[in-house]
């Protein structure tokens, strides 16, 4: 049918108009005199006003006509724009956004009611001049339905009637006066009354401005479909793999001319692929360019003054990314407003702008797109955000005190979490920045936030360039290639020999690599995909005799991956598994290699979810570092890991790797005596030592004295766990470092002695978990550092207790 | 005039199964296939159909008939089905057939179990029978799950 089509037409230019109308009304609000935009707005709401007496919906011509007269009011300098002006604008085109929609969905107006809309637009029209009352639904004259506004920019009419028609200056002037006295006819039709020109020539120049305004614009672009490019970036898909498989076979065949016809192709193809994804990529600006309207509004809702800058607008990403981000965007600067940006007032006294600056910052790095959004407002509140975490329940405020500040920060990612201490329309009703978590991670991107208290709050999101295309890793097990994509992939590392025996070491059967002295652990490749029978660790798994580890982070934890070969890294081509597939969690999709067979695409989460590196559970990030968390929440699903050590006289005790920072050794003549207290330089701070051993004895009635003493000078290098507690980092002095280990560990008793949370079988032994915060505690703080800080903390960890 | 209707016949153990020729998309020759580690016991793996990926149900393990001898080169018989291409591995493959519509017959009561719901009846040719399968059914993967989780 032509007229859906015609409509399906006006709908699409309209959308994209009322998107740049936004833009502009928000930027005219702060330049009035800007003649350019306004005439655009200009243009813009009366081409809708004008199709749409057209096509017909009369509804939406009559708010699209009070506001043109708005406008016009606004363009002759009868009015300046004001903030009300501009509201009342705004809404005019929010409600004929609305009845576009309405029209999409039902291809009818609707029995909508806009008479108070066109009451306000018509009631701004007259404290300038209250001449002009033509209020609403004035049929469209005929020059008007032709869509062709006779007097504007760029190319003037009286201009074209002056250089065609011999229309003087004079008559022309003569005609724009008494246009500006009220006169409400057209340049053109006053100056057919006045003589100066024949009405054909009018309509000439009219057609002339038609054609130089249309050539502009529909030379240079064509609207395509969608699923039409989906489909010739399939294509494009096809071909790099067909391309792939030529190459191979030119480089067997040995041919020149052959070789030479297949680089030809391979160049071609690349730059083909190159220019089909840059069809498909869109600029962040596309979105961003709704942004100044919703922080307009936001901030002009909940008084606050605030700018936003963007930077790397012409950033680009693929179109199905770009609309994926959409909504989490509009909500991380509707949030950035809300909460982050604080009242002029508040601004003031703090000595900063009374203008809060929100500022959008695109960048490509990594293969990734980042994307920032920054406010430099008041910052996110640790202290608050612990307490309200603690208050949902989601950690326990024993958890709260031994967190540090970034993981604080990111509690906002929990789902019912939110900060504001009162619920506004905006937001802080809980739900919000864990669904953009969610969102983002959907696609394949991560979030995180990064804040300074009092000096604002950036939310950094990096998500991939396309999700068609990606770089992997390609390895082999079991004779079959596996792909892995390359954001998962750290490092590589590869042991021969003598390597492989000391390389892998066994923590109760769970094999280790030390990588840079933190225990890495390794997960076989072969034996997840149950591809062979158990292989032997510490043994070679390829044929040349070599261990081959891919190191790779999930979530936030590494993990080795043993393979059977690595070989290069390649751009696939993402074929998502039919669903008879979908059940297998540990394959993201396949794609066709070069050879043209088929080869599977691992999910690194769900591979480390199969092996246990990181559990299921959602909220996996804080609860498994943790006993107290289970016990809090009954749940006992999920293993952990801990790191156990010997204590005194050869006993097992363990403590949560959460808790850890690093695990470092030191040259006992590192230590110093600082006061009564043994500390060490430890990466520009005094890091303050504690033994264990006298920690624990001290309480068995030894003498105190002996307590803190330093050991042996020649003895070996001391153990040394650096702990993170309230912000600041303490060394825990230990023995001997036994292994980590993952355990369900659930079975558990009461404690027997001080500064023992519980006992608990670990790996077949009874192993006594150790009390990190008590321990600190009990330490001779008092005689070293009596800060009322300290303080503080005990009684914090006496509330959570 | 009786009605006829066209089928596509292939044998699986030395049975004659036929499936409605306007189902089947084509039929290829043994393709290299990718295992699929983990995945229900009935797919055998992926195959690359000119630059589309297709899943290979082993259609003897379906329908619990004996696993194929070694050494046997499945042919490929690939179907359209609501969720894309399935190709069904078959031994053999055997002439298109145009069968009179009178000489259907349903499946015999005593044939039971999950196999039934596959078959959709029975043609009865001059020299033998020729049994109808039902190709959504057959590549229904719910149900696949369901009997890799119970054997």
């Amino acid at each position: 049918m032509i007229e859906s089509d015609i409509v399906k037409d006006f709908l699409v230019e309209s959308y994209e108009n009322l998107d740049r109308l936004d833009r502009e009304l928000v930027g005219l609000e702060k330049n009035p005199d800007d003649r350019d935009s306004l005439a655009s707005v200009f243009r813009t709401i009366h081409t809708i006003k004008g199709t749409c007496g057209f096509l017909g919906f009369n509804k939406l011509e009559a708010v699209a006509h009070v506001g043109e007269n708005l406008l016009t009011r606004l363009r002759d300098r009868q009015l300046t724009l004001n903030p009300e002006i501009t509201t009342a604008l705004l809404s005019m085109v929010d409600a004929v956004r609305q009845m576009l929609g309405q029209i999409e969905a039902s291809g009818q107006e609707g029995g909508r009611d806009d008479s108070v809309l066109i009451a306000t637009l018509t009631g701004l029209l007259q404290p300038a001049v209250p001449a002009q009352s033509e209020v609403v639904a004035a049929p469209a004259s005929t020059f008007e339905a032709a869509d062709v506004p006779l007097n504007e920019v760029p190319l003037n009419i009286g201009d074209i009637l002056m250089q065609r028609a011999g229309v003087t200056p004079a008559e022309l002037l003569l005609a724009a006066e008494k246009q500006k006295e009220g006169d409400p006819r057209r340049i053109g039709e006053i100056l057919v009354e006045q003589g100066a020109a024949r009405a054909a020539d009018v309509v000439d120049a009219l057609r002339i401005q038609q054609s130089s305004r249309g050539t502009a614009i529909s030379d240079s672009t064509i609207r395509v479909d969608v699923g039409l490019l989906d489909k010739v970036m399939n294509l494009v898909g096809e071909l790099v793999l067909a391309r792939n498989q030529v190459l191979q076979f030119a480089n067997r065949m040995k041919d020149t001319s052959f070789l030479a016809a297949s680089q030809r192709l391979n160049l071609i193809t690349t730059e083909l692929q190159e220019g089909i994804v840059k069809t498909r990529m869109q600029p962040i600006g596309n979105i961003w360019s709704q942004f100044p309207r919703t922080v307009r509004d936001v901030a002009l809702g909940c008084g606050k003054e605030v700018v936003i800058e963007m930077e790397g607008k012409e950033t680009e990403l693929d179109k199905t990314i770009l609309e994926a981000i959409k909504d989490p965007l509009t909500h991380l600067v509707r949030n950035s407003v809300d909460h982050g940006i604080e009242l002029p007032e508040d601004r003031s006294k703090a000595g900063k702008n009374r203008t809060g600056r929100l500022t959008l910052r695109a960048f490509h790095e990594g293969g990734q797109v980042n994307i920032e959004i920054s406010d430099d407002g008041a910052g996110l509140n640790a202290d608050r955000i612990r307490k309200k975490a603690v208050e949902r329940a989601l950690i326990t405020g024993e958890q709260g005190s031994r967190m540090a500040e970034p993981e604080i920060f990111n509690l906002i990612f929990q789902p019912g979490f939110s900060t504001a201490e009162k619920v506004t329309n905006v937001s802080g009703r809980g739900v919000g920045m864990d669904v953009v978590k969610t969102n983002v991670e959907k696609i394949g991107g991560t979030v995180d936030v990064q804040s300074a208290w009092g000096l604002g709050t950036t939310v950094r999101v990096r998500i991939p360039l396309t999700l068609a295309i990606i770089p992997a890793l390609v390895v082999t097990c079991g004779g079959d290639r596996y792909a892995i994509p390359q954001v998962n992939l750290l490092e590589l590392v590869r042991l021969t020999g003598n390597q492989i025996r000391s390389g892998i070491e066994m923590v109760h059967g769970a094999p280790v690599h030390r990588l840079r002295g933190r225990l890495l652990p390794l997960v076989y490749l072969s034996r997840e995909l149950k591809l062979a029978a158990d292989v032997a660790p510490a043994t070679a798994t390829a044929k040349d005799g070599t261990v081959n580890i891919v190191v790779l982070h999930a979530d936030e934890r590494q993990f080795g991956l043993v393979v059977e070969q690595i070989h290069d890294t390649e751009e696939i081509v993402v074929k998502p598994l039919r669903k008879q597939l979908k059940t297998v969690k540990i394959f993201a999709g396949s794609t066709i290699m070069g050879d043209g067979r088929v080869a599977l695409i691992l999910d690194i989460l769900g591979l480390a979810q199969l092996a246990g590196v990181v559990t299921e559970n959602r909220t996996r990030v804080l609860p498994e570092k943790t006993m107290e968390a289970r016990e809090a929440s009954g749940a006992m699903a999920g293993k952990e890991s801990f790191l156990l050590l010997a204590g005194p006289g050869n006993s097992r005790m363990a403590i949560p790797v959460g808790t850890l920072a690093r695990l470092e050794e030191f040259p006992v003549a590192q230590m110093e005596m600082s006061g009564n207290q043994w500390v060490m330089q430890y990466r520009g701070q005094i890091l303050p030592l504690i033994r264990l051993n006298a920690v624990l004895e001290e309480r068995r009635g030894r003498l105190r004295a002996a307590g803190q003493a330093l050991p042996a000078l020649d003895s070996g290098p001391i153990q040394v766990l650096v702990l993170h507690h309230e912000g600041r980092l303490f060394g825990l002095v230990v023995e001997r470092i036994l292994d980590i280990v993952e355990d369900w560990a659930d079975v558990r008793s009461a404690a027997t002695r001080p500064f023992i949370l519980c006992s608990l079988v670990i790996g077949d032994r009874v192993t006594e978990l150790l009390d990190v915060p008590a321990i600190l505690r009990g330490a001779d703080w008092s005689a070293v550092r009596p800060t009322p800080e300290m303080k503080a903390v005990e009684v914090a960890n006496q509330v959570a207790n | 005039m009786a009605q006829t209707s066209q089928f596509c016949t292939f044998y699986l153990d030395k049975l004659l199964f036929g499936v409605e020729l306007k189902a089947v998309q084509e039929v290829i020759r043994s393709l290299d296939m990718t295992k699929v580690p983990l995945a229900p016991a009935v797919v055998s793996g992926l195959i690359n159909l000119r630059g589309q990926i297709v899943t290979a149900v082993d259609l003897r393990r379906r329908l619990e008939l004996e696993p194929a001898p070694p050494g046997l080169l499945a042919m490929n018989v690939v179907v359209r089905s609501d969720d894309g291409s399935v190709s069904l591995l078959v031994d053999e493959i055997g002439d298109v057939l145009e069968v009179d519509e009178s000489s259907f017959e349903l499946p015999p009561e005593t044939l039971r179990g999950s196999v039934r719901s596959m078959i959709l009846g029975v043609h009865k040719l001059n020299d033998r029978l020729m049994l109808v399968l039902d190709t959504e059914k057959a590549c229904h993967m719910a149900e696949v799950a369901e009997i890799n989780a119970a054997g």
